[in-house]
């Protein structure tokens, strides 16, 4: 069983389809720390001893959120900003996160054939998540390719929460292809690199 | 008693004549006094008055300023003057006897008188400079400084000189009725062997220095407990005159006694309220003598003897002030504040007037010198309020800028007063200090500063609500009021008096109730904060996420709640009105009707819920689906 870290963070809980499918999905997994980022920090301060310890204690690191402006709401990077910490993640003596696992998983409004050169998003999607790509490769960590839902608006979120719930205990369970993860573009619902019994 | 009244009102409608006319035209109070003293001089001499034992008694206010000196000094910062005080002050006092000395023998004067007359001139007017620098601003600053270690050590030297004179005696002089003019009086250790007398005397000093560290806590805390204003004072002027009576008695200078005594209170919890007890006394003590120096002016004599007075007068400034140059050079004062200690101490002083009596009556000087020395002292001192001016107005300017970022070190010094250190003002005071800014805490509970005192805290004794204890309180320099006292009638009286006098405070105020709140505002504070409102909130917040809603809309929702409930505090506060009350004032009754109409439930304050409901708003699938065709458009056309 690995140790397995889950942050979530939607700021405005109370209007979010997607995103609180997924979370309904997983409350109560066993074996899992899970945790609400905007309910943990409503005035945003942030205690980085206490975080930096809950990722000392685990081994997969999951951060969920939906694509803000090309990027994550504000609090995920202030809370990358102040845990991250040079001596901590990266710089001298920080290799603390080493071997770790980092994955993202994101929902955006706009549609899969938006991102892309030819999409009216102009980039792929992957393209606006590598400030957390090369973090991670900075603090020596592994970055799996991450669990997204296009056109989070339109579409009806329970096939994709499900499969976040088929993620989460593979993550757990040691279940998950990581090649195969680490080596594909995106992961969605009905392409997760299951090993075993699907 | 008519007599007695009669000078009072004199000497009282003098000073009130004269002296705000001279501050008004910058040129400071002494000024203004010795003019006033002047305009006097012909009634009293009418009225066949005694100018010189009122000078005498008038003399007190010195020893008075001194001990406020010292209650400014802290006992740490004394110890650090020590190099100053003996070497720039025995410095001074040596070079400019030796000088004066040596040009009079030059002059084939006998020796001896020439000694004498040279100490007598070394010494300045401690009344003149400090009174001055004070009311100028200028005691903290480095010339400053160094001017008050020179007065200190000439009072100290006083003792000593007065020893030394006798030896000056021209033998076979002899004139009629010499008695011992200055020794008169009591004596504990006249009759003394050397060494006793010598016991005596630091028996004295460490009663002084005991007794403050150690009687005055629990006497003045007694008295506090009291709560009466002028038991207070009168507490205080006894302390201060049995100092300088201890003092006399074994033979020592009253000033340096209340000196002591004043820097050994310097750490104390009462020393804002002493220092504006003994303010008035002294202030008013001094001006009587700056009074009586213009009023002992002899015009009789000046005007048949004018050119070789003046000009032996001008002599003496030069020459003390050349001496001073000089040493300012050695010690390395800076810029503008080497002129301020050259010219400020130039002047000769009130020790002089001493010294040269006793010198008279000791057979050192001739009888008929002494007008003659009186009278260069006196004009020397005359001289000196426009030797300040010259320095203010000339030299200064031409050094502007090592003098400006000096004043910035001294602004450091008191950024925050906070009145009322309860509940509401020691958070306050805690939260500063735990920043690191220094703040000055008055309480007028004497069992509440006990405690607080054990727990190592800054904090005076006093009521904040009188202005002349803020004044003590450093308020002039002070970046921050905070105004936390219980009542809220006072706390309003205090926020009128500092924004009337001193608008550069930024006044934070604590209010009861939204009624205080108005007043506050009405009297000119722009940072009213009502004492129970934040914890409210922060109950109300509690209460949102106890019934299931989400932390962060629960933090946001009070927020918006707290900013629309600040917006209507504001405008009912611009048309509240304290002459009416509310219900009668028509504005104010509409703001309010205004304000109910949109205060439906779940819109409670208006636009609160509206404001809050804007953010994170998600693109409808249109806004995304036009957002694509234009994008599309754009790049099909390009
Ligand atoms: C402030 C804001 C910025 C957004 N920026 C983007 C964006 O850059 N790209 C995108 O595809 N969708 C964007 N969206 C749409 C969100 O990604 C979408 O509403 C979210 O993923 C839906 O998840 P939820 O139902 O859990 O709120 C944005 C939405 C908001 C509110």
């Amino acid at each position: 069983m690995a140790r397995l870290l889950h942050y979530a963070a939607h700021p405005s809980p109370r209007t979010s389809t997607a995103n609180s499918a997924m979370l309904s999905r997983i409350r109560g997994l066993e074996g899992i720390t899970s945790l609400d980022l905007y309910a943990e920090y409503p005035r945003y301060d942030i205690d980085i001893e206490d975080e930096q310890q809950r990722l000392l204690a685990h081994d997969v690191i999951v951060l969920q959120f939906p694509l803000f402006w090309y990027s994550c709401p504000a609090l995920v990077k202030e809370w990358l900003d102040l845990v991250w910490e040079h001596g901590f993640a990266y710089g001298q003596g920080g290799d603390r996160l080493k071997g770790k696992l980092l994955m993202l998983a994101v929902t955006t409004g706009g549609p899969q054939e938006a991102y892309g050169a030819e999409g009216y998003q102009h980039y792929e999607l992957r393209t606006f998540l590598t400030p957390f790509e090369q973090a991670a490769r900075l603090a020596q960590m592994r970055f799996l390719a991450p669990y997204v839902l296009h056109g989070a608006l339109k579409t009806e979120p329970e096939a994709h929460a499900l499969g976040f719930l088929r993620l989460m205990t593979a993550l757990r369970d040691e279940r998950l292809d990581l090649r195969a993860a680490e080596s594909a573009d995106i992961l969605t619902h009905d392409t997760l690199p299951l090993m075993g019994i699907n | 008693m008519s007599d007695f009244l009669l000078l009072a009102f004199l000497f009282l409608i003098a000073g009130v004549a004269a002296v705000p006319i001279a501050t008004a035209l910058g040129l400071g109070s002494v000024l203004g006094y010795l003019i006033a003293g002047i305009a006097l001089s012909p009634i009293l001499l009418l009225l066949e008055v005694d100018v010189v034992s009122i000078q005498h008694f008038a003399e007190f206010g010195v020893v008075m300023m001194l001990f406020l000196v010292g209650l400014e000094l802290e006992p740490k910062r004394l110890w650090e003057m020590r190099n100053r005080l003996l070497g720039l002050g025995g410095l001074q006092v040596g070079l400019t006897a030796a000088l004066i000395a040596g040009v009079l023998i030059a002059f084939q004067m006998d020796w001896r008188i020439a000694v004498a007359v040279g100490l007598i001139l070394a010494m300045s007017s401690t009344a003149i400079v400090l009174q001055t620098l004070a009311e100028k601003g200028l005691l903290r600053g480095d010339g400053g400084q160094a001017s008050f270690s020179v007065l200190l050590f000439q009072d100290i030297a006083v003792i000593p000189i007065l020893a030394l004179v006798p030896l000056l005696a021209i033998p076979g002089a002899h004139h009629a009725g010499a008695e011992d003019g200055h020794g008169a009086g009591m004596s504990l250790v006249a009759d003394l062997a050397g060494w006793q007398a010598a016991l005596v005397t630091a028996g004295a000093i460490a009663v002084v220095i005991a007794g403050g560290m150690f009687l005055t806590r629990p006497l003045f805390r007694y008295i506090a407990k009291a709560r009466l204003r002028e038991i207070f004072v009168a507490t205080a002027l006894m302390f201060v005159v049995g100092i300088a009576l201890l003092m006399t008695l074994v033979g020592l200078s009253p000033a340096l006694g209340t000196f002591l005594a004043g820097v050994v209170l310097a750490n104390s919890e009462y020393r804002h309220e002493l220092e504006s007890d003994i303010d008035p006394f002294r202030g008013l003590l001094l001006g009587l003598f700056f009074m009586t120096v213009g009023a002992a002016i002899d015009f009789q004599m000046l005007w048949d003897d004018l050119f070789p007075i003046l000009g032996l007068t001008l002599a003496v400034i030069g020459a003390k002030a050349l001496v001073l140059l000089v040493l300012a050079r050695v010690f390395a004062l800076r810029g503008s504040e080497k002129f301020l200690f050259g010219l400020g101490l130039a002047q000769a002083g009130e020790f002089g007037f001493v010294l040269t009596s006793f010198a008279v009556s000791n057979l050192v000087l001739p009888e008929d010198m002494a007008p003659r020395l009186n009278l260069i002292i006196t004009l020397s001192m005359m001289l000196t309020p426009g030797l300040f001016i010259l320095y203010e107005r000339v030299i200064r300017p031409a050094f502007d800028r090592p003098v400006e970022r000096e004043d910035d070190e001294i602004t450091e010094k008191g950024t925050a007063i906070i009145a009322g250190h309860g509940r509401f003002g020691g958070i306050v005071n805690r939260m500063l200090l735990a920043a690191g800014y220094k703040t000055t805490v008055l309480d007028h509970s004497a069992a509440q500063l006990d405690m607080l005192r054990v727990f190592g805290f800054n904090v005076y004794y006093g009521d904040a609500s009188r202005p002349d204890l803020l004044h003590a309180a450093g308020i002039e320099e002070a970046k921050l009021l905070v105004v936390a006292i219980d009542d809220p009638a006072q706390a309003v009286a205090i926020v009128h008096h500092v924004t009337q006098n001193h608008p550069h405070v930024h006044i934070i105020a604590r209010a009861r109730d939204r009624h205080h709140v108005y007043q506050l505002y009405n009297a000119g504070c722009r940072d009213v904060i009502r004492e129970t409102f934040d914890s409210s909130v922060r109950a109300g917040r509690s209460a949102y996420e106890a019934l299931g809603m989400h932390p962060f809309e629960a933090e946001r929702l009070a927020r918006s709640f707290v900013k629309a409930d600040r917006h209507a505090l504001y405008e009912l506060a611009q048309v509240w009105d304290p002459e009416i009350p509310e219900t009668q004032n028509p504005a104010y009754v509409q703001k309010v009707r205004e304000m109910n109409e949109v205060m439906e439930p779940g819109a409670a304050l208006g636009a609160f819920r509206e404001r809050h409901e804007r953010g994170w708003t998600p693109p409808s699938p249109q806004d995304t689906e036009s957002d694509r065709q234009r994008i599309e458009a754009a790049r099909d056309g390009a």
